[in-house]
């Protein structure tokens, strides 16, 4: 592509293409990668000083770190799945069930994107909390001492939270795969004698398919990394990798330890971000082709 | 698609995944007391979008193993129509039927249908044959009837060798053919066609045409609703022909009377591009035949429509009905000025100006084609003319 490019526009006269790539380069250095340097002579040198990987051995063998990683895991993969499913129920209705508004509504879970997302944590205080909306009315109702509705202070309603949010980032990729699906191929699958069902598994399903992965990945990425959700909910068990490297760094001044958890945190990101790139190549290249 | 196809692939008697099983199951034991007659019928079927029609009372009958065009202009509610047998519009008035059933409030999925529509609509990551197996799998065909049609059908259309391609990796007529053996593979009762060819080359479409039509010898019992904006298309495979026009059925009949004579002014211009002249006094002289005025002239021709005395109506001239004369006067004779000549291989295109109307002659390429302004006298048979109502068939 490059090569095209300059091809295309000989004799000109014109700067280095390195000149050109110098400043972003700096910027990128400055912003990025200094303070992850950082980060990283942290987590190897310590406050000493002086080279050792004991600091990751004492860190990453501790419970508290191995809880920590667990939790996050846990809760990613739980929110990506749930994201997967609701996202694709609901793209699946806006995009083939026709009803008024349907448009309107693809439009409002857009902008659910622009939100903050410790808002949704704490929009369900309100309803779900111990003396949230759901939990007062069901307690004048039944007369009940205490809040009977008690999930949100927990894993779940973490995992609840980072669906409500993150679902629109599979939803918008999957309604773009929706709109390219030929209307006339499902209703010849339909006339052929296809129930709903079948058409959904065998037509739709692997049309969307790339548009799931990508999605999917975007949200794993995103759900490892979520800080705001897990501190608003504030469960006391729930301890997720970023709010223990808060926890280290912040308030217990410990930062060493948050550097090595932080590296770790990095590694599972970046490296969560190549598959996803992966996968979106691969599936821009083999699309490329059905097209 | 030469291949003679065994008597049993001529059933059409699958409606429904259960009732596909047991008929699959009894696949090979072909009787007589399936050949019932069958076909599609329309009674007085509406279908409005937001209060605007758009097929207006369509009444029509495809008999069994026919082929009937539905042929006009783009928005006038040909695939509306096919797509109300389709079960995907739902007729605010009026039933349809196939075969004997009441199909108006069946679904889609149990009408017995095969559909190909314009743009193929072939599923992009399966295989020519799992394209082609779609309709049998979801109808639990066995293995074993599954293979062995699929098979069938592809050879039925000349694509046994590309079975296992990807859509992608055929060429716009192989698509087509896959999504006919796709549609023909689950034995429907009723074969829905919409445009089949609209989205081939010229030369590609020729030859699809003269396959389809091989298809249906191949494939007697086969009903056929085919739609289409081309009259050749129609000509060509219909043995009956609807012609829609704003959303309804203005002429109906076997193709070549239709073509020979059409009930108006819209069909006789939509079907073979006739000339049409305007005259007076009709005076029928027996034989099915009239004489009319054409300015000084009297022209005789056919009045199969029983145009009344002193009635005013059109000529309708095929252009290659029309002869070139030499010299002036005699039966059935027109004085043109040349306007244009348009040489198209194995024809010549003469346009004459004829006392202020257009006419269009087409004859055998000539040695000397005439100049432009050079005078003419043309000539046709009585027998093969017809005066048409001046109606425009609404
Ligand atoms: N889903 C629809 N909603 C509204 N109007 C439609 C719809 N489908 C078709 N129409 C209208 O119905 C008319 C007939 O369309 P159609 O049957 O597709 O015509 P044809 O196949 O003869 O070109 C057109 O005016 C078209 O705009
Ligand atoms: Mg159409």
């Amino acid at each position: 592509m490059t090569d095209l490019s300059v091809a295309s526009s000989p004799a000109s006269p014109r700067l280095p293409n390195d000149v050109w790539a110098a400043p972003p380069l700096l910027v990128l250095a400055a912003l990025f990668f200094y303070p992850l340097s950082l980060i990283l002579r942290q987590a190897l040198f310590g406050d000493e000083g002086a080279f050792t990987l004991s600091h990751f051995g004492e860190v990453v063998g501790s419970p508290l770190f191995l809880d920590g990683l667990h939790h996050t895991l846990v809760i990613a993969v739980s929110a990506t799945a749930g994201c997967l499913l609701l996202g694709f129920i609901l793209s699946l209705v806006i995009a083939f069930v026709p009803f008024p508004g349907a448009r309107l509504v693809g439009r409002l879970i857009d902008t659910f994107i622009a939100l903050p997302t410790f808002l949704v944590a704490l929009a369900f205080t309100f309803i779900y909390g111990s003396s949230g909306l759901l939990n007062e009315s069901l307690m004048r109702l039944l007369h009940l001492p205490l809040p009977p509705i008690d999930f949100l202070y927990s894993q779940w309603g973490v995992i609840l939270s980072e669906v409500t949010v993150y679902t629109p980032f599979v939803m918008r990729p999957l309604l773009a795969a929706f709109s390219l699906i030929e209307a006339s191929q499902i209703e010849v699958a339909s006339s052929l004698g296809a129930s709903p069902l079948r058409i959904i598994g065998q037509i739709i399903l692997p049309a969307a398919l790339p548009a799931l992965i990508a999605g999917g990945s975007l949200c794993l990425l995103l759900t490892v990394n979520e800080f705001g959700i897990v501190l608003f909910i504030g469960a006391k068990d729930v301890i997720t990798l970023p709010l223990l490297i808060y926890d280290k760094a912040i308030q217990e001044f410990d930062y060493t330890t948050a550097c090595v958890i932080a590296v770790v945190n990095v590694a599972l990101s970046l490296g969560l971000y190549s598959l996803y790139r992966l996968a979106v190549a691969h599936f821009a290249g083999s699309r490329a082709g059905l097209v | 698609m030469a291949t003679p196809v065994p008597s049993h692939l001529l059933r059409s008697d699958i409606a429904t995944a259960g009732e596909a099983r047991s008929a699959l199951s009894t696949a090979a034991a072909p009787s007589l007391a399936d050949r019932r007659v069958r076909g599609i019928g329309f009674k007085d079927v509406t279908v409005a979008y937001g209060g605007l029609v758009v097929l207006d009372a369509l009444t029509l009958e495809v008999r069994s193993g026919e082929i009937v065009a539905l042929i006009g202009p783009s928005g006038s509610g040909k695939t509306t129509a096919l797509r109300a047998v389709a079960g995907f519009v739902r007729p605010t008035r009026g039933r349809i039927t196939i075969g004997d059933r009441d199909v108006t409030n069946i679904a889609p999925y149990a009408r017995n249908i095969g559909m190909v529509v314009q743009n193929y609509a072939l599923f992009p990551h399966m295989r020519a044959e799992e394209n082609v197996a779609f309709g049998l799998r979801a109808r639990g065909a066995s293995q074993a009837v599954l293979r062995e049609r699929v098979a069938e059908s592809l050879r039925l259309v000349g694509m046994e060798a590309y079975a296992k391609r990807y859509p992608r990796e055929l060429s716009g007529g192989q698509q087509q053919r896959v999504a006919i053996a796709r549609a023909l593979a689950i034995r429907p009762q009723v074969l829905l066609l919409d445009e089949p060819l609209s989205a081939l080359d010229a030369q590609i479409r020729r030859s699809m045409l003269d396959e389809l039509a091989k298809l249906h010898r191949e494939l007697p019992s086969l009903t056929v609703l085919y739609v289409t904006h081309d009259q050749t298309e129609a000509l060509t495979l219909a043995d009956h022909i609807g012609i829609m026009r704003d959303g309804k059925l203005i002429a109906f009949g076997a193709s070549r009377s239709l073509y020979r004579h059409p009930p108006n002014r819209f069909s006789a211009e939509f079907l073979g591009r006739a000339n049409l002249l305007p005259v007076t006094s009709v005076q029928p002289i027996g034989r099915g035949l009239a004489e009319v005025r054409f300015g000084e002239a009297v022209l005789a021709a056919t009045n199969p429509h029983g145009l009344p005395q002193g009635a005013d109506c059109l000529l309708c001239v095929r252009p290659h009905d029309l002869r070139l004369r030499q010299g002036e006067g005699g039966h059935n004779a027109l004085a043109g000025i040349v306007e244009s000549v348009q040489w198209q291989g194995e024809a010549n295109s003469i346009v004459l100006d004829v006392e202020g109307h257009r006419l269009r002659l087409t004859c055998a390429p000539l040695g000397e084609p005439p100049e432009p302004g050079t005078p003419l006298a043309l000539a046709f048979d009585p027998h093969v003319v017809t005066l048409v109502p001046e109606t425009s068939g609404d």
